[in-house]
This record gives C-alpha cells, sequence and structure tokens, in this order.
C-alpha cells in the first residue's frame, strides 16, 4: 500500500501541476480535496489537542476544581451560534472578549519588542566594528533606518529637507524589497525542488533520497 | 446590551492585560491569566466554527446548484472522509474509538488511515500548490522586474546580488577572489546587504508597522474601532 | 513599429523545470560556505549543556516542508546528539505531523531515546501570542497533558516545568503566523529565554532586525540555505544539501530571464524613441 500511496501522491501532484496549462478539472477538484482534508484535519485536531485536555477532561475528571471552565465553554457555544442569523449576535460577546485580549497583548508586546527594542538595537556606536568595512556597515544600519522611519511619516509633506530624507530612506526600502524578492525567489525554487526530489526520488527511484 | 456589553467586555480584557503586564499580582495577574485560559478555549470553538461555516457554505451552494457546485461534494466528501477517519481510528499518537486500528495500519504500511491521506495526498497538495509559484515568479520576474528608475535599479541590483550570494553558485564564481578582496566574494556581499541595509529598511518598516499595531490595539480598547462586531 | 515579443511563458515555466530537475540528477557539488547567522543558531544548541529542557516547536505545514523539514530533522538530530531534553510543541496543527515524521526518522539513530524522560510532544495548542504568554505564566494550564492524554505532572522530563524558567531555549520551525515573531515577543522578551529558529526564506528579512546586540533571536536560518548550512554544521547531509546545485541553476536562470527582460524594455524604449 505504500507504493499505492506514492502513486496516488504523484496522480494529485500532476493534477495541480496541470493549472500551469490551464485551469482544468483535475485541478479543480484536487484543489477542493485539499480544502477539505485541510479543514477535517483542523477539526480532528482542535477536538483532541484542545478542547479535549483543555476542557472536556478537567471538567469531567475534577469538576469541583475546573467549573469555572463552563464560563469559556458557554462563550464558545456562543461563536457556534454565528451560524443561526437569528442570534448570531451571541457571538459578539467571545469574539469581544478575544479581540480585547489580543488588542492588550499586542499592545505591550510590540510596543517592546517592534518599537523600544528595534530603537535601542539601532542606537549603537557605529564605530565598535571591527573594520571599516562593519563600521561603514553599522552607519548604514542608523541612517537607514532613521531615514525609513521618517519615510512613513506621511503627517507632514515630504518636500525640503524633510522629503530629502525620505528619500534617502526610499533608497534603503528598495534594497529591502530587492532582497526581499531575492528570497522570495529562494523559497518558492526550494518548494519546486522539494516536488521534484519525490517525483525523481521517491517514485522514479532515479536520485537517492 | 448587543452593543454595548461587547465594547465593555472588550475594553476591560484589553485593560486588565496591560495592567498586568505592570503589575503582575492579584487580582490583574490571575484574572489576566483566566482569560489568556479561556482564549485558547474559545479560539479552538473559533476553529470548529469555521469548519462547520465551510460545511455550510458547501452544503448551500449544492442545495441551490450554484455555479460549480459539483466540486463542492468534492469539498463535504474530503472533509467528511478525514474526520471519519480519524474518529474511527484516531490520529498519530491518538486513538479512536475503534482503537489504533492495528491491522488496518499494517495493511496501510503502519499508517492508520487518517495519517495515510493526510501524507500521501494532503502533503502533496499543498507542496505542489505552493510549488507552482517558482514558475510565476520566473515569469513575473521576466515581465515585472525592470529598472526604469533609479529605485528600481537598485531593487534588480539588490535581488540579483541576494540570488546568487545565497546559493552555492556566488561561493563558486567568486571563490577564487583573494582574502586582500574578500568583501567581494558574492555571499559576504550578500550577507552584507542582509545585515545592514535590508535590516535598516525592515527594521524601519517593523517600527512603523508596531507604531500602526499599538494605535489599532488602543482605538479597538478605547471602542473607536468596532468593525469587528460586524453590522447593525 | 516592431518590438521584441516577450517570451512565451511556457517556455520559462520549462527552462525551470530542467533547471530544477537536471542539476538534482547531475549533480555539480558546488562548496557550501556557512554565514554568521546559522553558526549562531548553532552554537546555541552546541554550546547547551546536555541535560536541558528546551522547547523545538514546530510552526509549520507541508506547505513549506520542503524548506524547514530538513532544518527541523537537523536541528533536533543536532540537539539529541548533546542529549538536551526536548518538549515538542507546535503551534500549527500540521506542527504535529511533522514532528513525528522527523522522530520516526531519527528513530534508528537514537534507539534509547525513552518517551517522557528525553523528550516528549505536547501537541498542538492555538492562540498564539496569547497562549504563549499564558505558558509563560502557568505552563500546565496550557499543555494539563501531553499528546497521548498522559498528565504533564507525570512525565519526569516536565519535573519543574511550571512556567518559562527551566527552559534552556527555545527554537521554533516557522512559516508564519503565529511563529518566530510571537516566540521572540513572548519567550525572550516578556520571559528572557534565549530564543532562536528557522524560518521560510520569504519571511527571512523581515525577522533579521530581531538578530542584533540584544539577542532577541541567537541567529536565523533561513530557507534552504540555511538548513543546508546547518546540515553541513552538524555533517549530517540531506535534503537540503542534495538541493542546492538546483537551487543554484533555477537561480541563475532566473537572473538571466531579468537580464533579458531588462535588455528587451531598454531595446523597445530606444525603438520607441
Amino acid at each position: 500500500m505504500e507504493r499505492i500511496g506514492i502513486w496516488i501522491g504523484v496522480f494529485f501532484t500532476f493534477c495541480i501541476f496541470s493549472f500551469l496549462y490551464k485551469d482544468n478539472p483535475f485541478y479543480k477538484v484536487a484543489e477542493q480535496v485539499f480544502v477539505g482534508l485541510s479543514a477535517g484535519y483542523w477539526f480532528m485536531y482542535t477536538v483532541f489537542s484542545i478542547l479535549k485536555p483543555n476542557l472536556y477532561v478537567p471538567l469531567t475528571t475534577d469538576f469541583r476544581a475546573n467549573w469555572i471552565l463552563i464560563i469559556p465553554a458557554i462563550l464558545g457555544f456562543m461563536m457556534l451560534v454565528r451560524l443561526i442569523p437569528k442570534i448570531d449576535w451571541l457571538s459578539r460577546f467571545p469574539i469581544s472578549l478575544m479581540i480585547g485580549t489580543t488588542a492588550g497583548v499586542s499592545l505591550i508586546r510590540f510596543l517592546q519588542s517592534d518599537v523600544i527594542n528595534q530603537l535601542s538595537a539601532t542606537m549603537i556606536n557605529p564605530f565598535k566594528g571591527s573594520g571599516i568595512i562593519e563600521i561603514f556597515g553599522n552607519f548604514l544600519l542608523i541612517i537607514g533606518t532613521f531615514t525609513g522611519v521618517i519615510y512613513f511619516y506621511f503627517s507632514k509633506k515630504h518636500e525640503g529637507v524633510f522629503g530629502g530624507i525620505a528619500k534617502i530612506g526610499v533608497i534603503f526600502l528598495m534594497i529591502s524589497f530587492g532582497s526581499a524578492f531575492g528570497y522570495t525567489t529562494m523559497a518558492r525554487i526550494s518548494l519546486l525542488i522539494g516536488r521534484l526530489q519525490f517525483l525523481l526520488g521517491d517514485w522514479l527511484h532515479i536520485i537517492a533520497q | 446590551m448587543k452593543n454595548k456589553l461587547p465594547l465593555l467586555i472588550t475594553f476591560m480584557a484589553g485593560i486588565i492585560v496591560i495592567v498586568s503586564d505592570f503589575i503582575p499580582h492579584r487580582p490583574f495577574g490571575t484574572i489576566s491569566g483566566t482569560i489568556e485560559e479561556w482564549f485558547l478555549i474559545i479560539s479552538g470553538f473559533a476553529i470548529i466554527l469555521g469548519n462547520l461555516s465551510l460545511f455550510k457554505v458547501n452544503l448551500n451552494k449544492i442545495q441551490f446548484k450554484m455555479e460549480n457546485w459539483q466540486y463542492s461534494i468534492v469539498t463535504l466528501f474530503s472533509f467528511i472522509l478525514m474526520v471519519v477517519l480519524g474518529v474511527l481510528w484516531g490520529m498519530e499518537t491518538n486513538a479512536g474509538f475503534l482503537g489504533h486500528g492495528e491491522s488496518i495500519s499494517s495493511f496501510l504500511g503502519d499508517k492508520k488511515p487518517f495519517d495515510y491521506l493526510f501524507d500521501n495526498v494532503y502533503q502533496n497538495l499543498s507542496a505542489t500548490m505552493f510549488s507552482l509559484l517558482a514558475f510565476f515568479i520566473a515569469s513575473a520576474a521576466y515581465r515585472a522586474f525592470i529598472g526604469r528608475t533609479f529605485e528600481s535599479k537598485l531593487l534588480v541590483v539588490s535581488a540579483i546580488l541576494v540570488m546568487l550570494g545565497r546559493t552555492t553558485l556566488g561561493t563558486y564564481l567568486t571563490g577564487w577572489l583573494p582574502n586582500s578582496l574578500d568583501f567581494l566574494h558574492l555571499p559576504n556581499i550578500a550577507s552584507f546587504i542582509m545585515k545592514y541595509p535590508n535590516t535598516a529598511g525592515q527594521r524601519a518598516i517593523m517600527i512603523g508597522a508596531g507604531l500602526g499595531i499599538i494605535g489599532s490595539s488602543i482605538r479597538i480598547i478605547l471602542g473607536i474601532e468596532r468593525s469587528y462586531l460586524g453590522g447593525n | 513599429m516592431a518590438t521584441h515579443k516577450p517570451l512565451d511563458r511556457r517556455i520559462i515555466f520549462l527552462l525551470i523545470f530542467l533547471g530544477v530537475a537536471l542539476p538534482l540528477i547531475f549533480t555539480l557539488g558546488f562548496k557550501i560556505e556557512t554565514t554568521e547567522n546559522v553558526e549562531k543558531a548553532f552554537n546555541l544548541i552546541e554550546n547547551t549543556q546536555s541535560g536541558s529542557r528546551v522547547i523545538i516547536s514546530f510552526d509549520y505545514d507541508p506547505a513549506s516542508k520542503p524548506e524547514l523539514h530538513p532544518m527541523a530533522k537537523a536541528v533536533v538530530e543536532h540537539a539529541f546528539r548533546k542529549k538536551h531534553k526536548i518538549i515538542f510543541t507546535a503551534f500549527w496543527p500540521m506542527g504535529i505531523s511533522m514532528y513525528e515524521d522527523i522522530l520516526g526518522q531519527l528513530a534508528s539513530e537514537f534507539p534509547d531515546l525513552k518517551y517522557g524522560e528525553d523528550y516528549v510532544t505536547l501537541g498542538y495548542k492555538t492562540g498564539g501570542q496569547v497562549t504563549m504568554q499564558k505558558m509563560g505564566k502557568n505552563f500546565r494550564n496550557v499543555f494539563p497533558s501531553d499528546q497521548l492524554g498522559t498528565l504533564v505532572s507525570e512525565l519526569p522530563i516536565m519535573d519543574g516545568i511550571y512556567n518559562f524558567d527551566n527552559i534552556s531555549y527555545v527554537f521554533t520551525l516557522s512559516a508564519g503566523t503565529p511563529g518566530i515573531k510571537e516566540w521572540v515577543q513572548i519567550a525572550h522578551d516578556a520571559y528572557g529565554v534565549k530564543t532562536s529558529g528557522g524560518v521560510t526564506a520569504v519571511s527571512a528579512p523581515a525577522i533579521l532586525p530581531y538578530v542584533n546586540d540584544q539577542e532577541q533571536l541567537v541567529g536565523l536560518l533561513g530557507g534552504l540555505k540555511g538548513a543546508a548550512e546547518y546540515e553541513l554544521l552538524i555533517g549530517s547531509p540531506g535534503t537540503a544539501t542534495s538541493g542546492m546545485d538546483a537551487q543554484s541553476i533555477a537561480h541563475l536562470i532566473i537572473i538571466i530571464f531579468i537580464v533579458i527582460g531588462n535588455i528587451n524594455y531598454y531595446i523597445n524604449k530606444r525603438k520607441e524613441i
């Protein structure tokens, strides 16, 4: 059955690759199988990995100590009634709790990690580098971050000295986007390599696995 | 109650989580911890809601014979099949209602039916779906990656240098350079771009996005942003 | 006025296909060089004492398997060699299948490892950032039991693990959200645990600002190249190493396309003038 499994995998691989020629029913079927299986997988693991150990087991084994979990359980069911138009407003309560919690956590975490720590990481002594290239790089890092942030400040018109600084920021952003494109290319090619390693290795045994 | 209470819940949850970060003691620490625990459980229900919603949408498509409704049968069948197999014989180390299904697993090459389907169908579909992008990015690079202006030239040049420097080809092409010219070695150029100008640009984006998220969070907590409540 | 016609995209597709397939069959054997960020991540694991409890989180799915699976295998192999006690978690549901696969692949190399003592699989949790924050306050509320349903309190590997205090490092294999960003924000920045990880090449540039003097991230493995470098460092070449030639040739082809595209553009522009 292992070999049959590989053939099934090959069949679906070609179903998806057929899209490169043009959209067709084989691709569409494969796409829907993908959606269905994915949803089934999520469903099963949500039940087995979250709802069972974190809700069902505590409530059924030691109700006295865990009765408070009835509240998230009720809120969870209120979430599900979103599918019933007449009472879908009930889902607003669990959603608001989730949104509020996420907003609170995000506010603190992004402030610390993505703003304050990034500013501290930029406030470096540029001359501490071990060689001329590193010192030059440190200057680029400081100037690039500062001018890049200036570019994202849209409350003031980009003209005069301010506009000039923003323009320098654009240079750094363009280099970033270029390198991001290079990395994106790398990622996409890697995925194709993975597929061909499967076809040429597992299926055709042309290359060693 | 339909509007004001959810806004109050959002406000309270947000404020308690923030305050507990500065005052992690009772009562803030415990309330915040409890909310976070509930969050996990409610998130689980949210995933189930997503699944049920997918089910409902596809069922409607079939019921009202909407365009391409035949494909919805495939979606529902795959979904139900995966769930039934998981419920009956479990997944990986989890047992199902019929135990671990040793006999059927040994027939399938030491794999439970759920895992057999995942390994042979889902994994291949998922990996191939995203590998298509390799072809499209090559086509896009040819058509759209044109150095029309100074800025776009910078973009093209940095992309090419990174693409070369981050592969073994880069090592091969400039590996012969003497130590004194080591900084011109392609992998070193790529590393320099990534470590300094790229990090500077990405950090500026990160700070900008971070400030944006902080702003949105404040708007949500204060009830200025309330689109998550839906219409009405 | 006659202009240079663009290439048929099917020719581009075919060349990319051949550019990847042929080097996989006829290997070129270009040399792999390691980079600073991969060495930093390697050193974190290399220099952590044996017996340390560590978290390796599988936050990806099969869509990014070709990139992240080789690095996951190399990192887990390295950590097991160093006798670290690994707590496997997953913030993406399919992360479970990913680490089960890795454990299956490494079973023959480490036959003496005991479940519950040397490693444990805690399974999947949703909730991302918020759930991770809860782990820092009360680990056992989030993970009351392992994947098999055994209570965490009955597992020797989990002795004394009530939050992140006794965790030596967190290593995440991350394909998006929740993933490395959340681990940095919570595990390192909020609770001071050393954090490192491997990401898809797509997300690597945006994550690099975390690799700084404050060591928000200790090194970073980016894409297949990062995985190949790690395989080289632990002396265990795998699928990432064997894919490097194909990666190089495919990049070369794309660069040639970019050059042709630009030449076409300038020829056509000149003709228009």
